[in-house]
């Protein structure tokens, strides 16, 4: 903008075009933020409000929230999405970032097709994965029906395991991508400096891919903690998570608990961003 | 050929925030010539080229095509064609479709268009290359393409910025003669941008010298080289020696400068300078001549006693460097024009010499 | 790898050891040897579990249900094992299905459009400006991306409904209100909303691999803006607009949280359908629904080689 107001003198053409361009672009990109964030942040705003209906500014209270912690049904969601979110996690961390330092490393037949194997998670739509996940865990548990007589029911269990081959393909890109950054000179400067393979991996390897890991695992965790779909076909009657209950309230009727709830969920979301994104500053 | 220049500029500012990157430039450039805007890096070469193909527009100042003002024209009409520094090329098209874009924009019809783009590439001598895509030709190919690219829409003057920077040396050299080959062909006003005084000399009509956003000096090269109206142009273009002093006497085009340390010396003046007033004699090493105390120097020129320091053989020359006295020591070469392997027929250091400065051979050159 | 015999005359070594040949290859080998079954073991330590937990829990559900598209569903949403291609024409024949995917391809195409539309401009925006500034803007694009979908669309409800931001506000300034919730609008925009960000990052990514010194060199030619961007910013830039279109088109399709809670599930799309045949219709009918999610998975696969093959051929 400096420059603009310095080019007084310029002829009337370029100023006009300039400024043309120059400002539609901007007006568009500001029309496009407020677009994006908007919603957001209505829905914190109406998350203080004492209407009863959450859709009108009627004051400040601080209501649902205490509301929301004395909600058992919510907190036992909460739980579950927690303690699912952070097992898929550990689980598909270390499988992706094992299966990550394979495809970086070694040159093996068949590769190709695990490529795509780890690819397609990514890009299959959501309900089909669910889908066949159900059909699949419907199919085992009539097995062992008929096998066992014991009867199984879909809980934490069958969702945790599905997160896994979910989140395991989006560790498997991250940790990839920087095993590529590193320098394998490291390691030879370690091993000559009398290191055996298992110590350069721990003192040198390891550390240095650590923020991509961690990268990783944090993307993991977001996408865990909100994965609604998977988490709908596949958690059982008795096992609520916390997209799986919004949406069934959501679907009711909108209350400001909601939307108390809902703004809690986005701030966990916004500190794991601004968390995986300093990580990565730091490298 | 008409009255009116293919270019003129005439007192053209260009600012990017306060400092001005191109300061009250005028010129006027014929039609069919190669010029040259020479200069150091960021002295506003590239931005007086870019507002002639109108990519920046003047703060203040007019500028004019064969006399049209071009203020409100944007560059896609403008009658003038860019080889670009980077070459510019579009690495999704193939060399021919490169050439054509320009022809296509002009919406001339296929059959038109096809003749007139190997013609183009004949001429750069890439016909047998048209389908190749740019990641796929070496540095010169590519910097051929450029060219045929823009000279293929016969614009009225070319703009070339540095097109050679990117070369290695010999086929820097190739491709100067080729340019200048190509532009005695086409017979189109070449603007060139270079910061290499070399090529700028070999190739070019007139040359601008440019320093500052100023423009210094307009001349052919040896103008350019032998009378330089300044100081910093004479730096510039080759290797000078300066000897500061004060002017006592000017007469009939010559003036004498007395230095601090007693030397008295005469020059050539193209302005007539104030007795008193602070002056520089500049004089080219090639341009001073040495000779031994036994040997006579040129008549009616003073012979100043001095040592010789250093001395470096570099093949065609012997570069001396003499001292007069305790401060001052200046650079004389010499050429080899007699093979031989006898030591003494070159000089060595420590040996006592004459050295004489001919007026003619020196410029007085105000501070 | 190869381990290479040294020649004669360079190694002092192979010289002072005065074996032969024959003998120092075959002690090469037997170390090659086992260096290559270790590798291999670390190989198989490395790969095997994630592997297993994908064909197990990834591949083979895949597999089962193209099975289960292949059999008949009992009156009680049983499944009888018996073949049948009934499921694939039902889906090709009956208007609801056929209507289902073509409304789902139509809104997909049209959500795909509108990113573009909306998100190159703001792409290029983001290149233009000087690098802090352009990080911070990027990352207010992340962040969206990260958060809550669901929580994203719903907050869209609070502003849309009909005693909600927009309509209330209509009514304190004297209008009438208008119905935007529940209508395919709002459909649309909640996609848009929830796509956006996969558009842009791809874009950016690509148009800030471009040299905008092209755009000068095709001004220099002759062409207008316009034409500078049809024939060099866009072709150039086209990975990025295929990606992000890929990226884009791809969810939406399978969505259906989206058409349920801002389009009220008045029409039915895609996700719609394959989430009640599996969840809420009395009696479900798996198969048929699994034949419906593969035949997404064959329209998506056909999209992606289609799309790469256009940009492909532009690329040439
Ligand atoms: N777009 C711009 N914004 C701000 N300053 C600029 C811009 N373009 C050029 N300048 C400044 O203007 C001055 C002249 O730049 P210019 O590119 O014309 O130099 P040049 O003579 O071509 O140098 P070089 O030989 O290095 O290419 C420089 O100081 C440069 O920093
Ligand atoms: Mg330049």
């Amino acid at each position: 903008m400096s420059q603009t107001a310095n080019r007084v003198t310029t002829p009337a053409i370029e100023r006009g075009r300039l400024t043309w361009s120059g400002v539609s672009l901007s007006l568009h990109a500001v029309l496009i933020y407020l677009f994006l964030y908007l919603p957001i942040l209505v829905l914190i705003i109406f998350s203080f409000t004492r209407d009863a209906f959450g859709v009108r500014w009627t004051g400040f209270t601080l209501d649902w929230y205490v509301r929301l912690f004395n909600d058992e049904r919510l907190m036992g969601a909460s739980v579950n999405t927690l303690l699912v979110a952070s097992v898929s996690t550990l689980v598909s961390t270390i499988l992706g970032t094992l299966m990550a330092m394979a495809m970086e490393r070694y040159q093996f037949r068949g590769r190709e097709g695990v490529e795509a194997l780890i690819y397609l998670p990514v890009v299959v739509p959501e309900i089909v994965m669910a889908v066949a996940l159900l059909a699949f865990s419907a199919l085992v548990f009539d097995l062992i029906n008929a096998l066992t007589g014991q009867v199984l029911r879909r809980n934490l269990t069958t969702v945790t395991i599905a997160h896994i081959a979910f989140n395991m393909s989006f560790v498997v890109v991250v940790v990839r991508t920087s095993l590529r950054h590193f320098d394998r000179r490291l390691e030879e400067a370690a091993a000559d400096l009398g290191a055996d393979s298992w110590q350069t991996f721990w003192r040198v390897t390891f550390p240095l891919i650590l923020p991509g890991i961690i990268g990783g695992a944090l993307m993991a965790f977001t996408l865990s903690l909100d994965d609604f779909v998977i988490s709908l076909f596949l958690s059982g009657p008795g096992t609520s998570l916390l997209p799986v209950e919004v949406y069934s309230r959501v679907r009711r009727a909108i209350t400001p608990e909601i939307n108390a709830i809902s703004t809690l969920m986005l701030l966990l979301s916004i500190t794991l961003v601004l968390l995986s994104q300093l990580l990565q500053r730091r490298r | 050929m008409s009255d009116t220049p293919a270019i003129e500029l005439r007192d053209v500012i260009k600012r990017f925030g306060e400092t001005p990157a191109v300061d009250r430039v005028s010129l006027q450039i014929g039609d069919g010539e190669f010029f040259s805007l020479l200069g150091p890096s960021g002295c506003g070469k590239t931005t007086t080229l870019r507002m002639i193909a109108g990519f920046e527009y003047p703060s203040s100042g007019e500028m004019l095509i064969h006399g049209r003002s071009m203020a409100t024209i944007p560059p896609h009409r403008r009658p003038v064609n860019t080889v670009f520094q980077s070459y510019a090329l579009f690495p999704h098209m193939s060399v021919e479709q490169n050439v054509a874009f320009g022809l296509q924009m002009q919406r001339l019809p296929k059959q038109e268009i096809a003749p007139r783009v190997s013609e183009a590439l004949e001429l750069v001598r890439l016909g047998h290359l048209a389908q190749r895509r740019p990641n796929q030709l070496s540095g010169g190919q590519q910097q051929r393409v450029a060219l045929a690219r823009a000279l293929v829409n016969q614009p009225e003057v070319l703009l070339l910025d540095e097109p050679l920077g990117a070369l290695d040396q010999k086929l820097r050299k190739e491709m100067q003669l080729e340019l200048k080959s190509l532009q005695h062909r086409v017979g189109i006003t070449f603007i060139f941008v270079t910061h290499d005084q070399e090529e700028a000399l070999t190739m070019s009509d007139r040359i601008a010298v440019m320093n500052q956003g100023k423009v210094l000096q307009v001349g052919s090269p040896t103008e350019i080289y032998e009378r330089p109206t300044c100081r910093f142009v004479a730096d510039f273009i080759g290797e000078t020696n300066f000897i500061d002093g004060e002017v006592v006497e000017s007469d009939g085009g010559y003036s004498s400068i007395v230095t601090p340390d007693g030397l008295r010396l005469r020059g050539l003046a193209p302005r007539t300078l104030p007795a008193g007033s602070a002056a520089t004699l500049s004089i080219r090493p090639e341009k001073l001549r040495l000779t031994t105390l036994e040997q006579a120097g040129p008549e009616q020129v003073a012979a100043l006693p001095v040592s010789v320091e250093l001395v470096s053989y570099i093949g065609s020359d012997t570069r001396i460097t003499v001292r007069l006295n305790e401060q001052r020591t200046l650079d004389v070469w010499e050429q080899n024009r007699r093979s031989t392997l006898d030591r003494n027929a070159y000089w060595q250091p420590g040996e006592q010499a004459l050295l004489f400065c001919p007026p003619d051979n020196a410029l007085v050159l105000a501070e | 790898m190869r381990l290479y015999w040294p020649s004669e005359q360079g190694s002092a070594a192979s010289s002072s050891c005065k074996r032969t040949k024959e003998e120092c290859r075959l002690a090469f080998d037997l170390i090659e040897r086992t260096r290559v079954q270790r590798d291999r073991r670390n190989l198989m330590a490395l790969l095997l579990p994630g592997l297993l937990w994908l064909l197990l829990f990834f591949a083979l559900p895949l597999l089962i249900i193209l099975l289960y598209s292949f059999i008949v569903s009992g009156p009680r949403g049983n499944l009888i094992w018996q073949a049948t291609v009934g499921n694939y024409t039902d889906l090709f024949t009956r208007a609801i299905y056929l209507n289902a995917y073509l409304r789902s391809i139509w809104i997909s195409l049209l959500t795909t459009l509108i990113c573009l539309l909306l998100g190159y401009p703001l792409a290029l925006f983001i290149v233009r400006q000087p690098p802090h500034v352009r990080t911070l803007l990027l990352f207010l694009v992340l962040i969206p991306f990260w958060t809550n979908f669901l929580v994203r669309i719903y907050a869209w409800q609070i502003i849309l409904a009909n005693n909600g931001l927009i309509n209330s506000s209509l009514r304190a300034l004297g209008f009438a209100p208008i119905q935007l919730l529940n209508t395919e609008g709002a459909t649309l925009i909640g996609l848009v909303y929830g796509d956006l960000p996969f558009m842009v990052l791809p874009l950016y990514a690509a148009i800030d691999r471009f040299d905008f010194t092209l755009m000068e060199a095709a001004a220099d030619l002759g062409a207008s803006r316009r034409q500078a961007f049809l024939r060099v910013m866009v072709p150039l830039t086209m990975p990025g607009i295929v990606a992000g279109s890929v990226l884009v088109f791809i969810p939406t399709l399978g969505q259906f949280v989206v058409s349920e809670l801002l389009g009220g599930a008045k029409v039915d799309y895609l996700g719609n359908l394959i989430q009640r045949l599996f969840l809420r219709s009395n009696p479900p009918n798996w198969p048929l629904g699994s034949a419906m999610a593969i035949v997404m998975m064959l329209l998506l696969l056909a999209f992606i080689l289609w799309y790469f093959r256009i940009s492909r051929e532009e690329d040439r």
